[in-house]
């Protein structure tokens, strides 16, 4: 994968496959810091600490019963590379919490991609989950969150083609401003 | 300079949907799921997503339910965009690039015509 956002939509599946109901994803950058750090939060089923090891590293740890992916080693990797880290807090019934840092201004460091389109293909085709979405960028903020938007569609899917570009335009829009500078809104 | 929407503009497209969808709940309900585990996300399942998802909206298709799933053990065919219409047989497509994904909801979705040159045989 070659952007941060379709590794950060990766995660972000784990924890719909996890069945939570409550999802918060969290992308900062900061030249001052300079650092890229992204987190993905649920309240899913959670994971013992021996799941853990093996999802972080499928090739060291010994049980074969459940089946884990690369998709977290390999952003691991990534940002090892770029004097970062990932780390995964995870509690059996109580959900997961993961967050990977980057040096931001590293050569190697992955483009962060189109962040708007990974987080509106989550929100839009995964309803049953309240989703809650904050950039920050040099201190500006850009807080979505999905509850007021569904208690306004009342029932009206979200795939409807003027939700769908309302959405859209509120995503894309709420990004490229908090990166440019202009004052941020919560919506 | 843009400004953010507020929830008065969400009102407005969530009317603007209702009034479309009471003039156009004719054909049987149209579905498409996309594989998106990591194999359909590494081929590139998002942004055959996001086409379909830009598709709906520009050609303002109504009723259209769109979801997603994970990896279903075809990796090397992903990405894997399946559509149901109505009580037909769900239509697997492997390999979907977001051009394809455009003609599988203007053809499939919209018109009931599959787009048999990229049908997996399940």
């Amino acid at each position: 994968m070659r952007e941060l956002s379709l590794h950060l939509l990766d995660i972000a599946e784990n924890s719909i496959a996890a069945d939570a109901r409550n999802i918060q994803i969290f992308v900062g950058e900061d030249d001052k810091s300079d650092l890229l750090q992204m987190s993905v939060k649920d309240d899913g089923r959670g994971m013992d600490a021996e799941t853990v090891a093996r999802v972080i590293d499928p090739f060291v740890t010994s049980r074969t019963t459940r089946k884990v992916g690369l998709g977290i080693p390999l952003l691991k990797e990534a940002a090892e590379l770029c004097n970062g880290s990932l780390t995964i807090e995870s509690q059996k019934g109580a959900g997961t919490q993961i967050e990977v840092k980057f040096q931001r201004s590293h050569i190697d460091r992955m483009p962060l991609g189109d962040l708007p389109t990974t987080i509106l293909n989550l929100v839009a085709t995964n309803p049953g989950i309240h989703w809650v979405f904050t950039y920050q960028f040099n201190g500006r903020e850009f807080v979505f969150d999905d509850a007021p938007i569904k208690e306004t569609l009342d029932g009206v899917a979200m795939t409807e083609p003027p939700v769908l570009s309302y959405l859209r335009e509120t995503l894309v829009t709420g990004v490229k401003e908090t990166q440019i500078g202009y004052a941020s809104k919560i919506v | 300079m843009t400004t953010i929407k507020s929830l008065e503009d969400l009102k407005r497209a969530r009317e603007e949907a209702l009034n479309k969808k009471t003039a156009k709940a004719t054909s049987g309900v149209a579905q498409i799921i996309v594989g998106m585990g990591t194999c359909g996300i590494a081929a590139g399942a998002r942004d055959a997503m996001k086409s379909i998802l830009d598709t709906i909206e520009s050609d303002s298709l109504n009723g259209v339910i769109v979801s997603q799933t994970g990896c279903i053990g075809l990796c090397e065919k992903e990405p894997i965009v399946q559509v149901i219409i109505g009580e037909e047989p769900k239509v697997t497509y492997g390999k979907v690039t977001p051009e394809i994904a455009a003609r599988i909801v203007r053809d499939h979705v919209a018109k009931h015509t599959i787009v048999q040159d990229h049908v997996i045989p399940m």
